[in-house]
């Protein structure tokens, strides 16, 4: 029976090393992939070890007190309660302590503040619950969306390995190149980290900040919004993709190229733009309307039944195109292009029992579009 | 008019009150429910976190959890507890019959449930409670807010009114009401730690009015504080609230200071040690406080400069603070040292603070600072100072002086179940969580990535053995107050305590120091 425990908490334990050991970042702050990230790693260090002194010192002392200075072992109370001379010993120390950090931390510091010489430009675009990626540099602007099924987040679907940290479309850089991030929100704060770049910096709508890296290692680098955003504040994952030069510039163009067709406007049946619109609004309007289109009252309204989707088309296809100010309903015009557009609008009206029977197709959307200009 | 000897009968006693014991008595029990509140809000928190996936709330409802768990353990539980104690132990430790102005003592106390009802009702409005963190971040809290925002404004603006009046009446009573000869110098630890806490508030709770007024106005009548749009600031915001918002942790932790100051120099059987520079570090931490406030904001794009001089300054408050720690130790060493509950919970505050203020270093060096911001990192460091400093030095407070109040002692066995059980609790709750934000999981998120998911489920079956046991701290006030179960407690109570309030009968008499004692 002993024995039967024992192994039991043996394997107990095993298995939680290993879950660990499964894990992509450990105990600690990552050495990262940069060597902004790695000088960062060694102040986190040091300065990590300098606490452990100190609190190996002064606990020290506590807790020999505690040991031989009990009553009950008969120790009799000494009667000091002052000194100035250890009064300012112990002011200095710590003082010489801080100075000799300040040192390092104030050199990494001014090298993170150096955005010159960047060689590519990427506007980083934080939205309620997304980030849109623009690259300053070449014709290239997406959104990332979270890609984990909202199966796995309600513990339908069993979880993968990237549960909540994948998007469908990562953020593709070079390595060793300087690349500029200039920071900006649509709507609330958000904050843009990825752990391994050691780049964290907020994201503010009216305000433009900076930040930059220069990769060393190709792969994958993930990361969180970190600055509270809403109900979708930890759905809003980045996933930053390394590649050598020459995979870059491929990339580049076939990005492009693809950009460039999803722009055309296609003719489309009513069921294409369905099934394409079903896709359109798992990604872009389910946070918050819903998967049924019931929403969450009275802040993010049903869609199902809804005035907008059940009346006039040219409302409902406004509502999308410009979206209601001062809420989080934010325009999709810029976000999506028209095909998804026609296919959203579509769909709303004629999904969970919304029965309009009508439609409006990528040609009507930018006629709309053209014509606001 | 016949004298007036004692209280009043029934419950209109409580509602008119004017005396410091009553309004100390209902302060502290008032905390004592925000205390529950919020630790219920907790453990819904933590019980969503125990795994991955959504199983019991929806992510907007959490975030609901989060701000009104940090409202009211922040305003709710900690200030009024602090107060609470300011209350019942400034006037017998200054050796005066009552506060300065007891009327207003009076008011202040009764705003609070008003103001807690109201923000408490939010959670039933339509739109639910506010749910943009305990920090209320513009235009998250202006712009995007649910419509029962503006109740959250008015129930600061009530708070901080009250907290305001509170801090007058202590400042004072301490000017103007000490006994003849007890002089600056002479002040008890926590006399002189309230008083420099006294200031802090009347210094930051206007601010602090003043930046949700200028949201209410965002929101009502059309100005851009916070709105670039408009031509505003929503970093603005920020640097008003920190303003606010850093001496804010220092009025929740230098009471404790003076509370754990006095424990331990009585059960080391020993005087404080540098008492001098006890007053004096007390007040540079509070002077510190003013100019180290956007260390909270080292991400949002401060120029160099203002990085470097934020994190230099913050470095400087581990100077103070260090001397504290030194001195506390030092009153320890050499002493002759027993272990009852309230010494355990300062020895505990001791260590456990000394963690949090450790942590809190790590987080002044700017470009570590980057990686830690916003994670959980920043939760376990909050926290240590907060939990096992804060409350805990309010615990020590209440079984340190409750026989005095009461005139029984309380169970002392209890007394060590509740430590024991809190201390191993709270350390397996927050120490984790330490790593799991050094790893990466950022704060105030409902549903975590995989390699999150052992610490969490760690943290939370912590949080529910810490919040559990509280009811035995619950059960032994009941025991020991309304059952009056203890011993009678001697006037003394402590072998070597030292102070005027031991000087009086146990329990404390409804009128103290008719006549002033006379201090040599």
């Amino acid at each position: 029976m002993n024995r039967m425990g024992i192994n039991a908490v043996f394997i107990l334990i095993l298995s939680f090393l290993s879950c660990s050991a499964l894990a992509e970042w450990g105990l600690n702050i990552p050495l990262g992939a940069t060597r902004i990230s790695e000088s960062v790693h060694g102040l986190h260090m040091t300065i990590f070890y300098i606490c452990v002194a100190i609190a190996v010192v002064v606990f020290g002392v506590m807790l020999y007190s505690i040991i031989y200075h009990r009553k009950s072992r008969g120790a009799e109370a000494a009667n000091f309660h002052d000194s100035t001379v250890v009064e300012i010993i112990w002011t200095i120390i710590p003082l010489v302590i801080l100075v000799v950090m300040a040192i390092p931390a104030t050199k990494t510091l001014i090298e993170m503040y150096d955005n010159t010489d960047a060689e590519i430009d990427v506007q980083v675009t934080g939205y309620q619950w997304k980030w849109r990626y623009t690259y300053l540099n070449e014709d290239l602007d997406f959104f990332s969306n979270l890609s984990t099924p909202q199966e796995q987040i309600d513990n339908v679907e069993a979880k993968t390995e990237n549960y909540l940290l994948e998007v469908d479309k990562p953020l593709v850089l070079p390595i060793d190149t300087k690349i500029r991030f200039l920071l900006t929100a649509q709507d609330v704060i958000h904050s843009w980290w990825v752990p391994e770049l050691a780049v964290k910096k907020d994201t503010i709508p009216g305000f433009i900040n900076e930040s930059w890296t220069i990769i060393d290692k190709p792969g994958i680098y993930r990361g969180q919004c970190t600055e509270l955003c809403g109900k979708g504040h930890g759905f809003m994952p980045i996933v930053v993709k390394a590649v050598t030069k020459e995979e870059y510039k491929v990339w580049v163009a076939q990005e492009a190229k693809l950009q460039a067709a999803a722009r055309e406007v296609k003719d489309m049946s009513f069921d294409e733009l369905m099934a394409n619109g079903k896709k359109v609004y798992a990604t872009n309007c389910a946070a918050c309307h819903k998967a049924d289109g019931s929403g969450i009252p009275p802040v993010f309204p049903a869609l199902k039944g809804s005035k907008i989707a059940l009346g006039p088309i040219e409302d409902h296809i406004d509502m999308v195109l410009n979206g209601k100010p001062n809420t989080a309903m934010s325009a999709f015009k810029e976000q999506l292009s028209t095909v998804d557009i026609a296919s959203v609008v579509t769909y709303e009206r004629n999904a969970w029992g919304n029965d309009k029977k009508d439609f409006v197709t990528p040609k009507q959307i930018k006629d709309i579009k053209d014509n606001n200009k | 008019m016949s004298e007036h000897h004692g209280p009043d009968k029934g419950f209109l006693r409580w509602v008119y009150t004017t005396n410091h014991k009553d309004i100390g008595t209902m302060y502290l029990l008032f905390a004592l429910t925000s205390l529950l509140v919020g630790g219920i809000m907790a453990f819904v928190i933590r019980a969503e976190l125990f795994q991955p996936g959504l199983q019991l709330v929806d992510p907007n409802f959490f975030n609901q959890m989060t701000t009104m768990h940090g409202l009211i353990m922040v305003f709710g539980a900690i200030m009024p507890a602090f107060v609470g104690l300011a209350n019942w132990l400034v006037p017998m430790m200054v050796g005066a019959p009552d506060m300065a102005l007891p009327r207003i003592n009076n008011w202040s106390f009764w705003l609070l449930p008003f103001a807690f009802g109201m923000l408490f009702c939010t959670l039933f409005m339509e739109g639910g409670a506010p749910n943009f963190g305990w920090t209320f971040y513009a235009p998250l809290s202006t712009t995007y807010a649910p419509p029962s925002v503006t109740f959250f404004i008015f129930a600061v603006h009530m708070m901080g009114i009250s907290s305001i009046m509170g801090a007058v009446n202590v400042i004072v009573t301490i000017f103007n009401m000490r006994a003849p000869g007890m002089n600056f110098m002479k002040m008890p630890m926590f006399v002189w730690t309230w008083l420099i806490t006294a200031f802090l508030l009347i210094a930051v709770m206007p601010v602090l009015a003043g930046v949700v007024t200028m949201m209410l106005m965002d929101i009502h009548f059309g100005t851009s504080f916070f709105n670039a749009a408009g031509g505003g600031d929503p970093v603005m915001f920020q640097h008003v609230f920190w303003f606010f918002g850093h001496p804010e942790v220092y009025i929740m932790i230098l009471p404790a200071f003076g509370i754990v100051s006095h424990i331990i120099s009585t059960f080391s059987r020993k005087p404080l040690f540098g008492y001098v520079s006890m007053v004096w570090a007390t007040g540079s931490i509070a002077i510190l406080s003013f100019i180290v406030w956007a260390h909270h904001m080292f991400t949002v794009g401060m120029p160099l400069v203002g990085e470097l001089f934020f994190m230099y300054s913050t470095m400087l408050i581990a100077v103070p603070t260090g001397v504290k720690v030194f001195n506390w130790v030092s009153t320890m060493f050499r002493g002759s040292m027993t272990f009852e509950t309230p010494m355990l919970f300062s020895i505990a505050f001791v260590v456990l603070f000394t963690i949090g203020g450790l942590s809190g270093l790590m987080l002044a060096i700017a470009p570590a600072d980057f990686q830690y911001h916003d994670t959980y990192f920043v939760v376990a460091h909050f926290h240590y100072v907060l939990v096992p400093g804060a409350l805990f030095s309010i615990l020590a407070a209440v079984y340190y002086w409750l026989p005095k109040w009461c005139g029984r002692m309380y169970d002392e066995g209890l007394g060590k179940w509740h430590f024991w059980m809190s201390f191993i609790g709270v350390n397996i709750t927050f120490f984790p969580m330490h790593f799991v934000g050094l790893a990466g999981m950022p704060r105030r998120i409902p549903d975590y990535a995989l390699q999150f998911a052992d610490f969490n489920a760690i943290v939370t079956v912590g949080a529910f053995i810490f919040g559990l046991s509280q009811l035995i701290f619950i059960y032994n006030l009941y025991k020991t107050v309304v059952q009056k179960k203890g011993e009678p407690a001697t006037d003394q109570v402590w072998e070597t305590a030292d102070g005027l309030e031991w000087t009086i009968p146990s329990p404390a008499p409804y009128h103290t120091f008719a006549e002033p004692p006379v201090i040599k």
